[in-house]
């Protein structure tokens, strides 16, 4: 080292440490900037999401898809070592489900003759998009999935997700090839509901658990374990009748319901498109604003 | 003296940047659904360990700067406020590269202190932060038993990173 370079480097060393400084601060304070304007301008933000998620989608259906298979393997051997429990569980399963379906044909006919008796207007009819989760962003402070359809596969914000048990969640973002669901444990989830066979409403309220619970409930309704919960419908948000879950406990803390579905273990989901936007409304991704 | 070919130099920057890539592949790891009957929400933070081990041991080819995108990154994907995981990531780094005396020497059972300490206090802000942003309060037992999982899982990583650094980084 020459002579001249050494007192260049002893004033370099401070400053750089001071720079550096400034480099960790100035981070820290952009990422509370870009908080508070998440806050004040959610829908910038949203759209940085949908971009973003949106590219690396891609990746993870490509990572996701041998994870499939390997857990249809997995799921095979235990069909396989469970097959005589299933089959006596099966069986009587069958027996109750073959009464019940007398029942459904009674009800059906008895149905069709009041609706034409009192002129009633139909449901419109769904159409459903099929899509497969490539990532599921489990946390203890959020928790969505993502699926590989977007808005050219007719995703829309607003979609109900449902799974063959019952209501998963609906789709809160969405990009031109993946979408985000927010399920309906998350913090954020609001569901009309209704407890099918007594018809009180309620709110089903997320609170990041794997039991949500139910809010805003008229006063004097009486509600017990075992009740099951459906969609009700109000606010247009999603069809009336969807099975939610059953009402798991019931005390001073308030009513906690045991959702049908179990979202961690959710492959393939459907989104199901009534026509109802709801009281969502958001521009197509392309669109300028 | 090793001749610096093109090739011995590309090599090197190669090496070199692996820090931030894994980094950047733990953020998309972590997300992968697994279907891990009752995993749910007790997944462990992958990228939060990344940050601090690194930090600790080769902090110079994990700046600031990616350690910054890689909380955004993060944020964005789990649909947190973004700048959440910018901010803990941030401040785990500047905490450990400060700090950097004291880590460096230790054996790997402090290292691991460390991390329960640095990852406690962050989870307790993260979560203080989520209660302020929506006004309400999350669920508690859920937080503590992320904080498990990840406390439990550090040890595998580190030591995978360990030995990434054994193989590639020794002399780079």
């Amino acid at each position: 080292m020459s002579v001249g370079k050494r007192p260049l480097s002893r004033i370099a060393a401070p400053i750089r440490g001071i720079t550096q400084r400034f480099a960790y601060m100035g981070m820290i304070l952009l990422a509370m900037g870009l908080m508070i304007l998440g806050k004040v301008d959610a829908l910038l933000m949203e759209r940085v999401r949908v971009i973003t998620t949106d590219a690396v989608a891609p990746i993870l259906d490509v990572i996701s898809r041998p994870l499939d298979s390997i857990n249809n393997i997995t799921q095979q051997v235990q069909e396989a070592i469970n097959i005589r429990e299933d089959n006596i569980r099966l069986r009587k399963e069958n027996k109750l489900l073959l009464q019940w379906q007398e029942v459904a044909r009674k009800l059906d006919a008895e149905n069709r003759a009041l609706r034409v008796a009192s002129n009633f207007v139909p449901d419109a009819k769904a159409s459903f998009i099929t899509a497969r989760v490539i990532a599921d962003t489990g946390g203890a402070f959020a928790h969505s999935l993502l699926l590989n359809a977007g808005e050219r596969n007719g995703v829309r914000k607003g979609q109900a997700a449902v799974t063959g048990d019952g209501l998963l969640g609906r789709v809160a973002d969405v990009g031109a090839r993946s979408s985000r669901i927010l399920l309906i444990t998350d913090l954020n989830s609001r569901i009309p509901v209704v407890i099918e066979s007594s018809r009180v409403r309620a709110i089903l309220a997320g609170n990041n658990t794997d039991k949500p619970r139910l809010i805003h409930l008229p006063p004097g309704a009486v509600i017990s374990q075992g009740d099951r919960v459906v969609t009700s419908g109000h606010g247009g948000a999603f069809t009336p009748g969807l099975p939610v879950g059953v009402v798991y406990s019931v005390s001073e803390n308030g009513i906690s319901v045991l959702l049908f579905v179990k979202p961690n273990q959710v492959e393939i989901t459907q989104l199901l498109d009534f026509g109802l936007s709801g009281i969502i409304k958001s521009l197509p991704v392309n669109q300028v604003r | 003296m090793i001749k610096t070919t093109i090739w011995t130099r590309l090599d090197i920057m190669a090496k070199h940047m692996t820090p931030a890539l894994l980094t950047f592949g733990l953020v998309i790891f972590n997300i992968i659904p697994f279907h891990l009957e009752g995993f749910g929400r007790i997944v462990p933070l992958l990228p939060i360990m990344a940050v601090y081990h690194w930090g600790i041991y080769r902090s110079e080819l994990l700046p600031v700067y990616a350690v910054f995108a890689v909380g955004i990154l993060q944020d964005i994907l789990s649909g947190v406020p973004i700048g959440l995981n910018a901010l803990t990531f941030v401040s785990v780094y500047w905490f450990v590269v400060s700090q950097h005396g004291f880590f460096l020497g230790k054996s790997f059972p402090i290292v691991w202190l460390g991390f329960g300490l640095i990852l406690g206090v962050v989870m307790i802000v993260m979560w203080i932060i989520m209660a302020v942003f929506f006004t309400t309060l999350i669920d508690a037992k859920a937080a503590l038993f992320q904080y498990l999982t990840t406390l439990g899982f550090y040890p595998l990583i580190a030591w995978g990173f360990q030995r990434w650094q054994r193989t590639f980084l020794r002399l780079v």
